[in-house]
């Protein structure tokens, strides 16, 4: 076995019970060429360090578990290795704009709340019985909202969106680009009820188009786009109702 | 045990100077501040024509105020803000539009970017051409 190469992870601790504000703590972790960021950060906790928290699950960007911002960009830790940030220190940092609740955990239950107020599922335009067979789609239909479908919550794009971070009411990209993934499905008829919300100033209306957020998507989501597109759906509805009677009442 | 255990007390950081956090970010508002680039070249143009509106004399006074050193640095200012705005709003521009599509298959983004560039250009070689040729 070759010998083993170590590098410095920073770490910015909190422990609430410890400390009023948040330190940077260092480790040497020893690694090799296939070794993930959030491996690194296993090795500390398993072997150096058990104090410190994150969380992680899949291992394989598709869980959405480990983000954290790694050297200040927001990253999946099991997607960015090691090896790529030599010759070090690699500094870790829990996701930005959340409140950090401790180490690399940080508080979800907003985004939570958020993402369930868009009703992120199918709701049929009329009941379908199973006789009735499949819904047919297009594949241009399909390419709709297709892309957006990939989202894996892992909140990234909220660390990449300084909106978010100076108003933490604003809806965000990624619950944003999960209610048009579904407004943008032909099966679907709830895109009144949720326009209720995207249409709202911590809707749609708070995004500046900073698209920072698509950038660092690990999904390729491009949720910046999913916003945007509901700016020009939130103005035709506003616009139109003048025009249509049946648009000015619920 | 110590007394603050189990207690959550989320910590929330400072938003304090984001914008100089991320190359990104410096990007965006540098793309942000041209347009006040705009507003004041639209400013310029306004006062030239109330000028004109005030008769031949106001009209070369304002001509001649163009001329200036001060006017001519403004201009060039003007000129690397515009072109900044172009290039990034541009840039930005297929994340703010519908999908399109073109015999069934999606616009690409770098297309959209590159024909807003591409028309962008024709527009400014022309608008020099007609001045260019009105001044003769």
């Amino acid at each position: 076995m070759p010998e083993s190469k170590r590098i410095e992870i920073q770490v910015l601790r909190y422990r609430p019970e410890q400390e009023d504000v948040p330190v940077w703590q260092s480790y040497y972790v020893p690694f090799t060429d296939d070794m993930s960021v959030l491996q690194g950060l296993q090795h500390i906790k398993d072997d150096i360090d058990g104090t410190l928290s994150f969380r992680w699950s899949c291992r394989m960007a598709i869980c959405g578990s480990c983000g954290m911002m790694v050297n200040g960009i927001p990253k999946l830790s099991c997607q960015t290795f090691l090896r790529d940030l030599l010759p070090g220190p690699v500094r870790v940092e829990a996701l930005s704009h959340f409140p950090i609740e401790r180490d690399l955990v940080v508080s979800v239950e907003p985004f939570v709340k958020k993402l369930e107020s868009v009703k992120p599922y199918i709701i049929p335009k009329k009941p379908r019985s199973l006789d009735q067979g499949e819904y047919l789609q297009t594949p241009e239909q399909l390419e709709q909202f297709e892309q957006f479908s990939s989202c894996i919550n892992c909140m990234l794009c909220y660390a990449a969106c300084p909106q978010f971070g100076l108003t933490p009411d604003f809806i965000g990209p990624g619950v944003l680009a999960l209610a048009h993934r579904y407004n943008a499905d032909s099966r679907d008829g709830g895109q009144a009820e949720r326009m209720e919300i995207m249409s709202t100033e911590e809707g749609v209306w708070d995004c500046s188009a900073v698209g920072y957020c698509s950038e660092v998507c690990p999904k390729h989501v491009d949720p910046a786009n999913a916003v945007n597109q509901n700016k020009v759906n939130s103005a035709k509805d506003y616009f139109l109702r003048f025009l249509s009677p049946k648009g000015a009442s619920k | 045990m110590n007394a603050r255990a189990g207690v959550r007390r989320p910590y929330v950081r400072s938003m304090q100077g984001w914008w100089r956090r991320d190359p990104f970010f410096m990007a965006y508002m540098a793309r942000e501040m041209t347009a006040f680039a705009v507003a004041i070249y639209a400013v310029v143009l306004a006062v030239g024509v109330m000028r004109l509106a005030q008769g031949e004399a106001a009209w070369n006074g304002w001509l001649a105020a163009l001329r200036s050193p001060g006017s001519i640095l403004l201009h060039l200012v003007l000129l690397v803000s515009f072109a900044v705005h172009a290039k990034s709003w541009f840039e930005i521009m297929p994340k703010t539009m519908p999908m399109m599509f073109v015999g069934g298959r999606r616009v690409e983004a770098s297309t959209i970017t590159r024909t807003g560039w591409i028309a962008t250009l024709v527009v400014s070689v022309l608008m020099f051409a007609l001045t260019w040729w009105w001044k003769k």
